[in-house]
């Protein structure tokens, strides 16, 4: 019997294991040797450098650039993304009913929902194309929306302006992702016990006091967490900022780490040098992670 | 647009008058009321138009998209899909992309289940150190492995090849896969096993007869959510499908868009968007629910 199992265990794993092991894990592993080595091109010829990838990075004015880009998408999408998500999911579980949370929200809800998490799965690549156009300067529907109210002084080539295009794609990362963080929202506001909320309506509480004081330390913890997990995909951004700016944007003021990386890999060859940038962005993940976990841990409320 | 404008009629109990909160009325509250429900619908308009909008230039001619791009089609160019299937190879993009991730979901879904099932139902030694190794897979950016990536596959003889595309998908798509099959399997009774394997059912029978079919509700959650996760991969075919007769339908689309400078057909491009959407569109409108149930049970976590 015990024979039998442990074979069975073997043969169940051994696939999925190799597959995961040749394709996941020893890249993942290599990447921290190569990063230490002046590896650039096919050639078998690598030296070990140590931390001269490191130390070069440091004084790389265009990867900081590409790192304050990547910062600046860190701070201002997920803020501008949680809080509009936050928003209409309060609208739609508790405030259509007094302060009270029902169990399906408002009427109309499940409506809000489908509709709302449509963009998210629009892939990346289609939402990229449709916008570069939408931000068109003769074409775009947005020029166009400005001239028709008047506001024909406001009309710019969107993407074109090293003011603007970054902002432009903002943009556009909020309107997909608002949607799922809804859902997520939501689904968290629907799990919280009615009876605080009643007592509170009681003592007199508006729905703006409730909101702040009520719900939104009590799903505290599904607000880090997505903050985490949208914060790790704005370090990446490369579908969307390669379709819709390929080369960095206008005097490469879009141009952020992912692009960087790869264009030092695949386009100049500098295998050692990429790696060592890829290290960098996966410490920055990390170091995100654990500030955002750490933030605030002291209110945290047990219901 | 009918869409849109049964926004506002879809929530009419807002205003009804509780018995519970009596100062709830004031009109600060009804204010707040009807700026709520105008940013409802608001977001309703942003999220349909665009999608809409592609849709309706998809059906217009070059001059009309540049001239008019707020009216509807004057003549509806459904040859503009033809185009686009053929002559910019949209046709071709599409098959690619349908054979590389229906392959990778089936096959993820096989052995991301098999992993999950042994993982959640047998002790062995170990056990965590692989299942916290799978894990671990969704937390690192994948920029870190792309370089050495690109070699493996190089080295196995796989680059631009549509089993090498295939298999690194499900490498890649293994670790969530794993991650929310363990904890349903976890969920499971375990007492039809039992009576099977007394039968003289063997492990491996109990898998496939009893616990699969078992686990069919989380199994096409999963698999709904690694379809769209893979139709909308960028990255990996970028750097291991150089050729262009095997793209995939992201890296087409992204070419063609890249090309308009020289060699415009804005609408043909719109008409192969418009194709790439529609599986994606059909997947979402027939599974929605699951797929937020699916996403509710995770935020509950």
């Amino acid at each position: 019997m015990h024979y039998g199992k442990y074979r069975f265990v073997a043969s169940f794993l051994a696939v999925p294991l190799l597959l995961y092991i040749v394709f996941v894990i020893s890249p993942y592993a290599q990447a921290f040797y190569i990063s230490m080595t002046d590896w650039s091109g096919f050639s078998a010829d690598r030296n070990f450098i140590g931390l001269g990838n490191y130390a070069e990075l440091l004084s790389d004015a265009r990867f900081w650039r590409a790192m304050w880009h990547n910062i600046a998408l860190l701070i201002v999408v997920p803020l501008v993304t949680l809080g509009i998500a936050l928003f209409l999911a309060t609208m739609t579980t508790v405030a259509g009913r007094r302060g009270m949370v029902g169990r399906g929200g408002v009427r109309g809800s499940r409506f809000y929902q489908v509709v709302f998490f449509f963009p998210h799965v629009v892939p990346l690549v289609i939402a990229g194309i449709l916008f570069a156009f939408f931000y068109n300067p003769q074409a775009g529907l947005l020029n166009g929306m400005l001239r028709l109210v008047g506001f024909e002084w406001l009309t710019r080539p969107w993407l074109g302006d090293t003011t603007f295009a970054l902002p432009a794609v903002m943009g556009v990362l909020i309107w997909v992702y608002v949607g799922f963080y809804y859902v997520v929202f939501s689904a968290a506001m629907k799990s919280l016990p009615t009876d605080v909320f009643e007592a509170a309506v009681l003592d007199g509480a508006g729905r703006f006091r409730t909101f702040v004081s009520l719900t939104v330390p009590m799903i505290t913890d599904s607000i880090k967490t997505s903050y985490i997990y949208l914060g790790i995909l704005m370090l990446d951004g490369f579908a969307l900022l390669q379709v819709m700016l390929p080369d960095g944007g206008p005097d490469g003021s879009t141009e952020v780490v992912a692009q960087y990386l790869y264009r030092a890999a695949f386009t100049e060859g500098r295998f050692g040098y990429a790696s060592a940038i890829g290290v960098m962005l996966c410490l920055v993940t990390l170091v995100l992670a654990i500030v955002v976990l750490r933030m605030g841990r002291r209110d945290r409320v047990e219901f | 647009m009918s869409i849109d404008a049964r926004a506002p009629s879809a929530t009419p109990s807002r205003s009804h008058p509780s018995r519970r909160a009596p100062e709830g009325g004031s009109a600060g509250e009804r204010t707040l009321n009807v700026f709520s429900h105008a940013f409802l619908v608001l977001w309703t308009v942003l999220a349909l138009v665009p999608l809409l909008w592609a849709v309706l230039t998809a059906f217009k001619s070059d001059r009309e998209i540049f001239t008019s791009p707020w009216s509807l089609p004057t003549e509806w160019h459904v040859e503009n899909f033809v185009r686009a299937w053929t002559t910019a190879n949209i046709g071709r993009y599409f098959l690619n992309s349908a054979i590389v991730v229906c392959a990778a979901v089936v096959l993820v879904m096989l052995l991301g289940a098999m992993v999950a099932y042994v993982l959640a139902r047998y002790e062995f030694r170990g056990r965590d150190v692989i299942y916290y190794t799978f894990v671990a897979g969704m937390t690192f950016p994948i920029f870190l492995a792309l370089v050495p990536l690109f070699f493996v596959v190089q080295n196995v003889g796989m680059l631009g090849t549509y089993h090498g595309l295939i298999l690194v998908y499900t490498a890649y798509a293994l670790p969530f896969t794993v991650f929310f099959l363990t904890s349903f399997f976890r969920t499971l009774p375990g007492a039809l096993v039992e009576a099977a394997m007394l039968d003289g059912c063997s492990h491996a029978g109990a898998f496939f007869k009893i616990m699969l079919p078992l686990a069919r509700p989380g199994m096409i959650s999963v698999g709904i959510l690694n379809f769209l996760g893979l139709w909308n991969q960028f990255l990996l075919p970028l750097v291991l499908m150089p050729d262009d007769d095997k793209y995939v339908l992201s890296q087409g689309l992204a070419v063609l868009a890249a090309n308009q400078g020289y060699r415009s057909d804005w609408s043909a491009l719109f008409a192969g968007l418009v194709i790439a959407l529609l599986p994606v569109l059909a997947v979402y409108i027939a599974f929605q629910r699951r797929i937020q149930d699916g996403l509710n049970v995770g935020a509950m976590k």
